[in-house]
């Protein structure tokens, strides 16, 4: 097996990268040294050689592992709440405090003519 | 004031049921995108017999478990009895897969805790387990007489999966 061949390994970090080890799973492939995540990283090489583009390698890790494969999963309807999630609570969270800030707070009670009074003689000291 | 309490009282449970559900949760298990697709291909040697080879479209036509095992997997003897036992009552024919591992060793490994596979091929550089999309042995299929992945056990197979998913599906299968 040629190794040396600079670019082709670059590509094969590259798309390990993308990959997630199952294994070690907060590791991606690139990172592990479980032994399944070199045999997916030679299987990754092997079908970069044999021509195949990083697209067509992702797919066939995807059809085998699931999506939980990809280090970022791809949007769709099962993983909309993943990905919208957060802006959600944050508008959620934008919006309360909006309506906390416009509301007004209570008009101040008018004096009683007994604090007028007192008012006004501890004012005058 | 008692609405906020209620509030932050609600939006605490809330929150403390959702984290206990997500304890309860096995991150190992990744639900497989093979269910319900046809079982990989493949042609292997023998474990016993290097210069016969299996096809997987051999049992074709007939519901049939597939075992991925290997004699340095530690789950593999935990599970072990209850392939055993499962092979005895004939329900249907097992198959393993003896992954990454050495001829000699997997041959002792049967000798020692018992044979309970029709055949064992042998996956010396786990391509065929990448194929079934193995990530941790051992590992289980109940593949449907058409060749469909019907079932997949991740980790050893205690007596309670045995005896409630894989025996009433194999037999919901064979009526098929």
């Amino acid at each position: 097996m040629n190794k040396e061949d600079p670019v082709l390994e670059k590509r094969v970090r590259d798309v390990a990268h993308e990959l997630r080890c199952l294994v070690c799973q907060n590791q991606t492939l690139a990172d592990s040294n479980a032994e399944l995540a070199v045999d997916l990283r030679n299987s990754i090489r092997e079908q970069l050689e044999r021509g195949a583009s990083e697209r067509d390698v992702l797919e066939f890790m995807v059809a085998r592992y699931g999506d939980f494969v990809l280090y970022r999963p791809p949007l769709k309807a099962s993983t909309i709440a993943l990905w919208a999630g957060p802006f959600a609570l944050l508008g959620i969270g934008a919006f309360v405090l909006a309506r906390r800030m416009r509301r007004k707070r209570p008009e101040a009670e008018p004096l009683s003519e007994a604090e007028r009074a007192r008012v006004a003689a501890l004012l005058k000291e | 004031m008692s609405t906020r309490v209620l509030w932050v009282l609600g939006i605490f449970a809330a929150l403390l049921v959702l984290l206990a559900v997500g304890l309860g949760l096995n991150p190992r298990e990744v639900p497989s995108p093979l269910i319900g697709k046809p079982a990989p291909q493949f042609v292997l040697p023998l474990l016993h017999q290097p210069d016969k080879t299996f096809s997987s479209k051999e049992p074709l036509g007939s519901v049939w478990v597939f075992n991925v095992w290997a004699s340095w997997c530690v789950g593999c003897r935990d599970e072990h009895p209850v392939l055993v036992e499962f092979a005895k009552s004939g329900a249907a024919p097992l198959y393993g897969l003896n992954y990454k591992d050495r001829r000699e060793d997997g041959m002792k490994w049967l000798d020692r805790y018992g044979n309970p596979y029709r055949a064992s091929f042998f996956d010396a550089d786990g391509k065929v387990g990448i194929d079934y999309g193995v990530y941790g042995v051992p590992e289980t299929y109940v593949i449907d007489k058409r060749g469909v992945i019907r079932f997949k056990q991740i980790g050893a197979v205690t007596p309670e999966v045995m005896a409630r998913r894989i025996v009433p599906l194999v037999g919901e299968l064979q009526r098929e």
